[in-house]
């Protein structure tokens, strides 16, 4: 099935579950994967975005509530 | 309570209702301009998301969506691919490659085909399995072929940094990265090339920050950073219509949940560590000065063109007939190439925008049919 494939980007954000120094481990859909955290610190709980097995930027509370203003701006 | 915000802000970019409401108020904006409004993309998962969310489809009578050079694979220049080839066909060396680049046909081939005959090519997900493939093979030569943009250079970055660290003296990577600035300066000064507004990458400003993307303004050419859910490019591409008809030239962040003004500090940092700016081919675009990246003088006994003495990356021709390089910098649209979906198809492809999944090409053959 070409094209059924996801590219990088479009990678959902993923929970971080757990931490270990330089490693996390990330909740995926059916499982967990262990993904560098060397450019971001996290913890677990935070929502993360992963490109080519490291985490490249967290979800911050605050930006995800410019998120859904954003969005409450267009339905209303 | 945290993770309620963030879980309804990624749930909300998915709304079927938030999507219908955006799309109604993009066709009714688009009717106060002059003109259908062309967009130009620059990333290869927006290429990808646009066709498969069914916004081009849904906005082909209002909007003109376009790809520029944001396709990593389609990027890396013929050049670079005929070098990755031979590197390949060397005794005693492993390359160790992102998956989509060993289908790209090049001069010598594919990185497929030399594995085909007997070469050593291992697919890896991340820059970290290579350093391991180098830890667990020390008798030979692991050389990991970096390519993408501000997003996976930090990564190689970290990887070479963990080999110095741990005293691999048979890592090594070929640095093809690609920087976005030159490269948009570069399509923003075709004088042939006619687009009303840019959506930046997401992810590429989630490390480098909106800032970065600053220069644009001195085009007049709107530009907005958008996400990758269907309601988020929706959005950008709203606002853009929008700020077409303000004639507002400002930067503008539609992704601020993952996009901060100055980005990944750490990221950035590790970029500038390891690699600095060099002259770069790009297919599509040639050669632009400071385009790319290459390993800075305290770590090129990692250059994989250092220790395998490779020559300067040259000028290649594109594969006959292949119209990649028009389609990379906007020039022509995926259907305007001859060999789109005869000659050319993503079981037997002859460039890279029909290999890669982020290549504009195959997302147009694979969701437009």
């Amino acid at each position: 099935m070409g094209g059924s494939e996801w590219p990088v980007c479009v990678a959902l954000p993923l929970k971080v579950n757990e931490v270990d120094g330089n490693w996390a481990i990330v909740e995926v859909s059916g499982g967990k994967i262990r993904v560098r955290s060397d450019l971001v610190s996290v913890r677990p709980g935070d929502y993360v975005l992963v490109h080519a097995g490291f985490i490249i930027e967290k979800l911050e509370l605050e930006e995800a509530r410019k998120t859904l203003d954003m969005f409450r701006e267009i339905e209303g | 309570m945290n993770d309620d915000v963030v879980e309804r802000a990624i749930k909300s970019s998915r709304d079927p209702q938030v999507f219908r409401a955006l799309l109604a108020s993009v066709k009714r904006n688009v009717g106060f301009l002059s003109k259908k409004p062309i967009l130009m993309e620059v990333c290869g998962s927006h290429t990808w998301a646009i066709s498969h969310t069914g916004i081009r489809e849904l906005l082909k009578d209002e909007v003109e969506l376009i790809s520029g050079p944001g396709c990593p694979v389609c990027v890396t220049s013929p050049g670079e691919v005929a070098q990755m080839i031979e590197l390949s066909y060397r005794p005693g060396v492993i390359v160790t490659s992102y998956g989509d680049m060993i289908r790209v046909p090049g001069r010598g081939g594919s990185l497929e085909a030399s594995r085909a005959a007997g070469n050593h090519v291992e697919v890896v997900y991340s820059a970290m399995d290579a350093v391991t493939i180098a830890e667990n093979n020390p008798e030979q030569q692991v050389a990991f072929l970096g390519i993408g943009f501000e997003t996976t250079a930090p990564a190689a970055a970290v990887a070479v940094e963990l080999a110095k660290a741990r005293g691999l003296g048979n890592f090594t990577v070929y640095s093809a990265h690609k920087l976005m600035p030159p490269a948009l300066r570069a399509i923003l000064s075709l004088p042939d090339l006619n687009i009303d507004g840019l959506i930046l990458p997401g992810h590429v400003s989630a490390v480098t920050g909106r800032k970065y993307f600053d220069f644009i303004s001195d085009y007049a050419v709107p530009a907005v950073i958008s996400g990758f859910e269907a309601c988020d490019i929706l959005y950008a591409i709203l606002k853009l219509v929008k700020k077409i008809r303000a004639r507002d030239f400002s930067v503008e962040n539609a992704y601020p949940r993952a996009v901060r003004e100055t980005g990944n500090t750490k990221a950035m940092a590790e970029i500038s560590k390891v690699f600095r700016p060099s002259d770069a081919f790009w297919r599509g675009l040639g050669n632009i000065p400071l385009s790319g990246l290459e390993l800075n003088t305290q770590y090129s006994s990692f250059d994989a063109k250092v220790r395998f003495g490779l020559p300067p990356v040259v000028e290649e021709p594109e594969p006959p007939g292949c119209s990649c390089a028009e389609v990379l910098s906007g020039r022509k649209t995926p259907r305007q190439c001859r060999l789109f979906g005869k000659a050319c198809t993503p079981s037997n492809p002859v460039g890279p925008c029909m290999v890669s999944s982020e290549g504009s090409c195959r997302a147009h053959y694979v969701f437009g049919r």
